[in-house]
């Protein structure tokens, strides 16, 4: 099921993803299909292991299917060499990791910044964006600190306002509560649901946690390779049972 | 990118340092070296043009050949003046200054002085390239004439006569009086470190019969100096007056010869290009510590992508491509080389200066060697920055977040 409406950002075709190994060739992806409207908020869900790491990888352009099409804003991104994928990754996704992965050497500005030097912005214009997207996620007055100066919940925050600084088709997110107590979990998790009601950010959310895969408004549940449900965030589906997911 | 590559030198302040210290001595030994080597040949040709430009000394006495006995150079006069007049009759040779001297005790009223005589004709002046400044040259009717007239080294000048003008004062030399007609300009020190200034030039035949008290040995001198036309007659030269002396002494073919040519500029231009080959030398030491301060930065660049993995994983997944990532660490390594060499070009600049002022000569720092250090240096960084820098764009993104 899709919202609707909006333009697709992501389609995926029979993506199959093969790893070599000693033990012979491992599919990690089975035949994946799913595809993602502009302004939704989705999450993907699995137990470890599941290949929801796997097929995040290949939606953030991290790397690339065996097999099966993969087009990005209506492009067939499947042949992209890596500088190419780079720069897609640059301009077109932002992402957000479980453990922030900010630069410590760097203060906030220069973090929230860093996208923009590769894709060759001033460093007047890079500072100003910088500080208007850590006012937008509420760290006014931090732009100087460092990461070990902040908090989990702030160098959170740093780290989404720099996935946001490029202007993504797609912000993707690795478990970012996992790090996080319960409280600035939910809260950077309110965030995400801000982003994506008020400034219509597609985001996409990678996690087990059922708990955050309730809030946002569509899940896909994968299993050894192949997506079993995709729909709505149901009691059922969250547990992991119910729905049979039909892909035809 | 470059304030991205400083601020992660700046992050490693001391790990830094320690990594430039190979570039820093490694470009230090090699400019002081090359500043030393330069003021060395700066200051033999100096000494060599002093001596005056293609000059050949004949000296009596056969120079100490094999095993057989062999004469010390002037212990038995085989030259003559005569010898001199032929050899300045030789075409390529442009004048023949026949020289004999003693120490002598000189006297000036009541002051005396030690100095050096020589005693010759006025072709002197010509072969030493050395005119006097003040006064004039004795002339060759005062030489013919033995005429009492005598032409004092500076160093002379001051010591007889201080600060009054020594020119038309007697001086007496072995009981002889002399009329000072002109001073020798200051030439310094000659090779070998005696004083080229200590000394007081006679007209040969004055000092023959009045000082020496004339003799046997009247004719014969003790070397015969000869200024040749040009720097390539010189070897033919040489051989032409070899011949012409064996047959004048009527040596026979199998007899050694009892005189010996010195070449001035060959002996200089061999001194010369063996100290240039020795400080070649010294910055060739140099030259490998450079190489070794370079394997130095690719260890610590090698070490620094491993520990900076995950910012290399973090910089790919927010869009840098390799070519970003390459370009970042080989620009660390390039700082790092060239952040020493500039330091080393200080420290050697400093070493040089202060070397200058313990040896007997100025050291000369030419912006060549500073050009070839910065040169070699950033070679050095690319050269060396470039595996590691390799290897950090090989990463995988993906492996390199999970680190």
């Amino acid at each position: 099921m899709t919202s609707g409406g909006g333009k697709r950002v992501l389609e995926l075709n029979g993506i199959v993803k093969d790893y070599a190994s000693e033990a012979g060739t491992f599919r990690a992806l089975d035949g994946v299909d799913v595809a993602v409207d502009q302004g939704e908020f989705l999450s993907i869900m699995g137990p470890s292991g599941s290949g929801k790491s796997t097929l995040m990888n290949i939606i953030g352009c991290l790397d690339s299917a065996t097999e099966g099409a993969y087009r990005f804003d209506g492009v067939d991104i499947s042949a992209y060499d890596e500088k190419a994928l780079a720069k897609l990754r640059n301009d077109s996704i932002g992402f957000v990791f479980q453990q922030f992965n900010l630069l410590p050497r760097l203060s906030s500005r220069a973090n929230v910044a860093l996208p923009l030097v590769y894709s060759g912005v001033s460093l007047k214009d890079r500072n100003a964006r910088a500080d208007e997207l850590l006012a937008l996620v509420g760290l006014e007055g931090k732009e100087l600190s460092r990461p070990s100066q902040l908090s989990g919940g702030q160098q959170q925050r740093v780290a989404v306002a720099r996935a946001l600084a490029n202007n993504p088709r797609l912000l993707l997110a690795d478990e970012p509560t996992g790090a996080l107590d319960t409280k600035t979990g939910a809260e950077v998790l309110a965030l995400f649901r801000d982003l994506n009601a008020a400034r219509g950010v597609t985001a996409v959310i990678v996690t087990h946690d059922p708990g955050v895969a309730a809030a946002t408004n569509r899940v896909v549940r994968i299993q050894d390779g192949r997506i079993t449900y995709d729909g709505p965030p149901t009691e059922q589906a969250l547990a992991g049972v119910g729905h049979a997911y039909d892909p035809a | 990118m470059l304030a991205e590559a400083w601020s992660a030198l700046v992050a490693n302040r001391l790990r830094s340092i320690l990594t430039m210290l190979g570039m820093i001595i490694g470009v230090a030994a090699v400019i002081l070296m090359l500043a030393i080597g330069s003021g060395v040949q700066v200051y033999i040709e100096k000494q060599i043009s002093s001596l005056g430009s293609n000059l050949l000394i004949i000296s009596s006495g056969a120079a100490r050949t094999g095993g057989g006995f062999a004469q010390g150079i002037g212990t038995a006069p085989t030259l003559t003046l005569d010898d001199a007049e032929a050899i300045a009759r030789l075409p390529t040779v442009v004048a023949a200054a026949p020289q004999s001297g003693f120490g002598a005790q000189v006297t000036a009223g009541p002051t005396n002085w030690l100095t050096q005589v020589s005693t010759s004709t006025p072709s002197w002046f010509q072969v030493q390239d050395w005119y006097p400044d003040e006064g004039r040259a004795f002339t060759e009717m005062e030489d013919r004439q033995a005429a009492r007239v005598a032409v004092i080294g500076r160093t002379v000048a001051d010591e007889l006569f201080g600060a009054n003008d020594p020119l038309g004062q007697q001086i007496r030399v072995r009981g002889v009086t002399f009329t000072v007609i002109g001073i020798l300009p200051k030439r310094g020190q000659g090779i070998g470190g005696s004083n080229r200034d200590d000394t007081i030039v006679l007209p040969l035949n004055s000092a023959q019969r009045l000082v020496q008290g004339g003799g046997a040995f009247r004719r014969s001198v003790r070397t015969i100096s000869v200024s040749v036309a040009t720097p390539e007659a010189m070897a033919p030269t040489e051989e032409a007056i070899s011949q012409l002396l064996r047959r004048r002494h009527q040596l026979a073919p199998a007899a050694p010869d009892d005189f010996s040519i010195t070449n001035i500029t060959a002996v200089g231009e061999t001194f010369a290009e063996t100290t240039g080959a020795i400080s070649l030398l010294l910055g060739a030491i140099g030259g490998i510590s450079l190489v070794v301060g370079g394997i130095g930065i690719m260890n610590i660049m090698l070490v620094s992508v491993t520990e900076r993995t995950r910012e290399i994983g973090i910089r790919m997944a927010i869009g840098a491509s390799r070519g970003a990532i390459r370009l970042q660490f080989l620009l660390e390594a390039l700082m790092l080389s060239l952040a020493g060499c500039l330091i080393g070009v200080m420290l050697g600049t400093g070493l040089a200066v202060i070397a200058g002022k313990f040896l007997p000569f100025v050291t000369v720092i030419t912006p060549a060697s500073v050009i070839i250090s910065f040169a070699i240096s950033a070679g050095i960084g690319i050269f060396f920055g470039w595996w590691p820098a390799n290897r950090a764009a090989k990463l995988s993104p993906i492996e390199a977040l999970r680190s």
